[in-house]
């Protein structure tokens, strides 16, 4: 079978956690449906304390070996068996995974409690086990080591995805959900096509093994392009985001939060596993530049509808289609013809994934803390609501610095290393359009800071008064895409942890 | 031409049938039995592998076989899943249409 040799057909020491990362949120789950009822707070919180040990441990693992994690399931060596692997962005992935969960649990700990009145009711009893199911999804895609689990890992995160969009009920939201499933089905259909014509020329699914074998021959694009189409319509990359604003601005916030934030880079980090991984014989600078093509697209496209928008969520999530272009330009500006220019760009496309990942939900929960408090989110109508709720709408500012890019944030280091990787490469036109990006995004979070501290209007009348706790956990997650600025300005060692050399990313 | 290929090219066909399907027409129920047919296809092309990659007195690689039961699963549930949406949307809306405005009640599907 030929599973002797390589390194990554054997467990590693602490393998085990990578099974835990799956198992701790799955239980979370059944617990959730078998105890329900009023103990379903103290469960939810007790496995995500769980849950949260296991993803520092498996990150604090990695940091101090500075090797691959893996674990082979019952002892069977692919390609028979199935392997888990977690390298540096696996762990960087749960890690950011497991604080932006823990943090949308808090902010939604009063609006999805158990009724005091009633044995059980249909909200908390509905968001829980989704958040949890969101949550092993996501795990099973980030240390899932073969193209088939990571298929099922796909659909088990649409599934818990798709009805938290509904979880209001009503026409629209439902209309939303559906249109987000209709996409999210067509991917996944299009990503198991590719994946049966992968098994029926090389017999196995195992990325590790595939890698080694895969050729640019024309079966291998042909499964390589449908995959990656699919996969593109579950991100929403332009021109298939027609799903997303409807849908994660019907989302009550806390779902929006994790949609936006999470769910949509799951697929994402699917794409780079394929194309850097599995398959990086058939890296091609053509195709790269179609994908950060379309990415660009989605840059202005998205920003500039995001400026057209009246109501406030729907402009967060507009900008979402836009920064989710950005990711795209790792894969013109990381090759192996690049060194050392393509180390720069990988560490950043992965820092606009992680602050991204904590400015977009900081920035939805603001946006529903701003619906909630005012009764309303039309942009129009926000003159001077910055007096009556100063706490979210700075929250709003600090994520807001994140998407623009201006330091200190995440999105600025990100931004700025993409930026110098462009450049350096002789590949000046990402970097026009990143620019570009970065002052139309200033353009639509001033419009709505400076209708909300706008002078000469008085604080407007709130409908109901916020918890000051739901607003320090959305100011506290902006505040860590604020941190992400510190980063050193320079390739991040740990995101390359297990990289195979072909992904031209120096060691 | 041997069986297989028949088969293969019947997977092809369906495939292509469901893709079309579900681009052109604008009723949710037609694009989910699209999205079925286009499932179908992708699930044969699994048992054409299977077949043809047969070996050691075997009538077929089990490995796409155990890989397709999986996948006729999913799709299973996220077919319940879909009609389940459509139920709801219909039951809140008295249409089943994915149009933001009900211009013509005359023309819905009625579910």
């Amino acid at each position: 079978m030929g599973s002797s040799a390589a390194m990554s057909d054997t467990a590693t020491a602490g393998g085990l956690l990578l099974v835990m990362a799956l198992i701790v949120p799955a239980s979370g789950i059944l617990l959730q449906l078998m105890l329900g009822g009023p103990f379903i707070n103290r469960v939810a919180f007790g496995v995500l304390a769980g849950g949260l040990a296991v993803t520092v441990a498996t990150f604090a693992v990695i940091w101090q070996s500075g090797q691959l994690l893996a674990y082979v399931v019952g002892g069977w060596p692919p390609p028979l068996g199935i392997a888990l692997r977690a390298d540096g962005i696996s762990a960087a992935m749960m890690l950011t995974t497991a604080i932006v969960i823990c943090a949308t649990a808090l902010f939604a700990r009063k609006d999805f409690a158990p009724p005091r009145d009633a044995p059980e009711a249909r909200g908390p009893f509905v968001f829980w086990p989704l958040l949890f199911g969101v949550w092993c999804g996501l795990n099973a895609v980030f240390v899932s080591g073969d193209l088939f689990t990571l298929y099922v890992a796909l659909e088990l995160l649409t599934f818990a995805a798709v009805p938290l969009v509904c979880l209001k009920g009503g026409k629209a939201t439902l209309q939303a959900a559906l249109r987000y499933l209709m996409f999210a089905l067509l991917g996944s259909m299009l990503y198991l096509l590719g994946t049966a014509m992968l098994y029926g020329t090389y017999g196995t699914l195992d990325i590790a093994l595939l890698s080694k074998q895969a050729r640019p021959v024309p079966v291998a694009w042909i499964a390589a392009a449908l995959m990656t189409v699919g996969l593109l319509a579950k991100t929403a990359l332009f021109p298939l985001h027609l799903w997303l604003p409807p849908a994660h601005a019907g989302a009550p916030p806390a779902g929006s939060a994790v949609l936006s934030a999470l769910v949509v880079k799951g697929s994402f980090f699917l794409i780079v596993r394929l194309w850097f991984d599995a398959l990086p014989a058939l890296r091609d600078p053509a195709a790269a530049q179609l994908l950060a093509g379309l990415g660009s697209a989605a840059i202005l496209f998205g920003s500039v509808l995001a400026l057209r928008q009246q109501r406030l969520k729907l402009l967060v999530a507009y900008s979402t289609v836009a920064q989710i272009g950005y990711l795209f330009f790792l894969f013109p500006l990381v090759t192996v013809a690049a060194e050392p220019w393509s180390g720069f760009a990988w560490t950043g496309g992965w820092l606009q994934l992680f602050s991204h990942a904590f400015a977009k939900a900081a920035m939805f929960m603001a946006a529903g803390l701003i619906a909630e408090a005012l009764g309303h989110d039309r942009i129009a109508d926000l003159k001077g609501a910055g007096r009556a709720l100063p706490l979210t709408f700075v929250t709003f500012g600090l994520a807001g610095l994140s998407l623009m890019g201006i330091p200190p944030s995440g999105g600025f280091t990100a931004k700025w290393l993409l930026l110098l990787a462009s450049v350096m490469e002789g590949q000046w036109w990402w970097a026009v359009v990143m620019l570009v990006g970065g002052l139309l995004a200033g353009g639509y979070v001033f419009m709505v800071l400076g209708k909300a501290f706008s002078v000469g209007y008085g604080a407007p009348k709130l409908v109901t008064t916020v918890a000051r706790s739901r607003e320090m956990v959305a100011l506290a997650l902006a505040l860590c895409a604020v941190f992400l600025g510190f980063v050193p300005l320079q390739p991040a060692e740990f995101l390359q942890v297990g990289r195979p050399d072909v992904a031209g990313v120096a060691r | 031409m041997n069986v297989i290929t028949v088969y293969g090219v019947c997977a092809t066909a369906l495939v292509g049938l469901g893709l079309y399907g579900l681009i052109v027409n604008p009723q949710p129920l037609r694009k989910i039995l699209s999205l079925n047919l286009l499932g179908t296809g992708v699930f044969l092309l699994f048992g054409v592998i299977a077949r043809r990659g047969a070996a050691a007195g075997l009538g077929g690689d089990p490995v796409p076989q155990a890989m397709v039961i999986t996948a006729i699963v999913v799709a299973f549930s996220a077919t319940a899943l879909a009609v389940a949406l459509l139920l709801r949307l219909f039951e809140e809306s008295g249409s089943a249409t994915l149009d933001a405005v009900d211009a013509d009640p005359a023309g819905s599907e009625g579910g």
